[in-house]
């Protein structure tokens, strides 16, 4: 009895194993494709840059700053330090924060990866309501901040 | 919360060999085209994307860790029970934790979640889990450092809120589209 049980726990094992490993075969190349697109944008996209194109109006700005979070990738920490240059230079916290909220909400980079896993109504309609919620996080952040401190 | 049923669950169709190399394929189309154009940047996107990759094997060990062990306990009575269409708050308290501590990049997540899903997890706490994911806790002393204590829980606390609006809204358009 006991070396049937055994039989039937390791072949349960090996299966999980080779569904697991089938599973990976899956989504790898998924995960090897934005990691390669990733390079392409780091290397051709000047993040230094991106804070040039804001400046125009309150709402404007925000919608910019969303726009850049959500097609940039790397870490967030890149976007920390993106948007402390920001501030420095002057440009409005709500689009600072529009685009700190967008570069880990928003994955337009990922979005094919996302589409295939997922399918495209749940893939475009989350990120476009993250994109969405972007702005209004930024928006709710702005007014909360001045209402506990009177100021950024 | 809102009950839904099995059929709006997203898609989960069976993909063929092309379908899930085409991406890649696209990918590697356009880097063939840039290469043409200049060759030694290609090739510094290529070191850059080769050091990332290395840099994401410890998370990918971790997460096909996470999807074996899923395999072998994580029965579809379980999921549809703890996340499922009748889990109520409670699922959404386990998509938002879960998402919030969580780590690595989000697409290396998306096979584990396909599982779940094809076991019955709810597309609204899959969207939950993932919007969660914005909650960066290893980061948060660098948000602090950056921004101030004030603004990193005032952002914090938004980000842990909308999470629930995302999965909620993302489900009911699913559904009404």
């Amino acid at each position: 009895m006991d070396s049937k049980k055994k039989l039937r726990e390791s072949r349960g094992l090996s299966t999980n194993l080779r569904k697991t490993g089938k599973m990976l075969h899956r989504v790898f190349p998924n995960i090897l494709a934005v990691v390669l697109l990733s390079g392409l944008i780091m290397e051709f996209v000047p993040m230094n840059r991106l804070s040039e194109f804001l400046g125009g109006g309150f709402f404007t700005d925000g919608l910019i700053g969303a726009g850049i979070g959500s097609i940039s990738i790397g870490n967030p920490l890149v976007s920390y330090v993106l948007g402390g240059e920001m501030l420095d230079q002057g440009v409005s916290l709500m689009a600072v924060t529009a685009l700190l909220v967008s570069w880990v909400t928003v994955g337009s980079i990922q979005l094919p990866a996302e589409i295939q896993t997922f399918g495209a109504r749940f893939a475009l309609l989350r990120n476009g309501i993250s994109f969405v919620f972007a702005l209004i996080i930024a928006f709710l952040v702005l007014l909360t901040m001045q209402f506990l401190s009177g100021g950024f | 919360m809102e009950k839904t049923g099995a059929k709006q669950q997203p898609s989960d169709k069976k993909e063929s060999a092309f379908g899930t190399h085409l991406f890649l394929l696209i990918v590697l189309i356009i880097y063939l085209l840039v290469f043409l154009f200049d060759p030694s940047r290609t090739f510094a996107a290529l070191q850059f994307s080769s050091e990332m990759l290395i840099k994401l094997l410890p998370v990918l060990a971790l997460v096909s860790g996470f999807m074996f062990l899923n395999n072998l306990f994580v029965k579809p009575s379980w999921v549809r029970n703890h996340v499922g269409h009748d889990s109520g708050w409670r699922g959404m308290l386990i998509a938002v934790v879960g998402g919030t501590v969580s780590m690595g990049p989000i697409y290396v997540w998306y096979g584990m979640l396909q599982e779940f899903q094809q076991k019955g997890m709810r597309i609204s706490l899959i969207a939950s889990f993932l919007y969660a994911r914005s909650v960066k806790l290893q980061l948060l002393p660098l948000l602090i450092y950056y921004f101030g204590w004030l603004y990193a829980v005032v952002l914090v606390f938004y980000l842990i809120i909308f999470s629930v609006f995302n999965g909620l809204l993302t489900e009911r358009l699913s559904i009404k589209s």
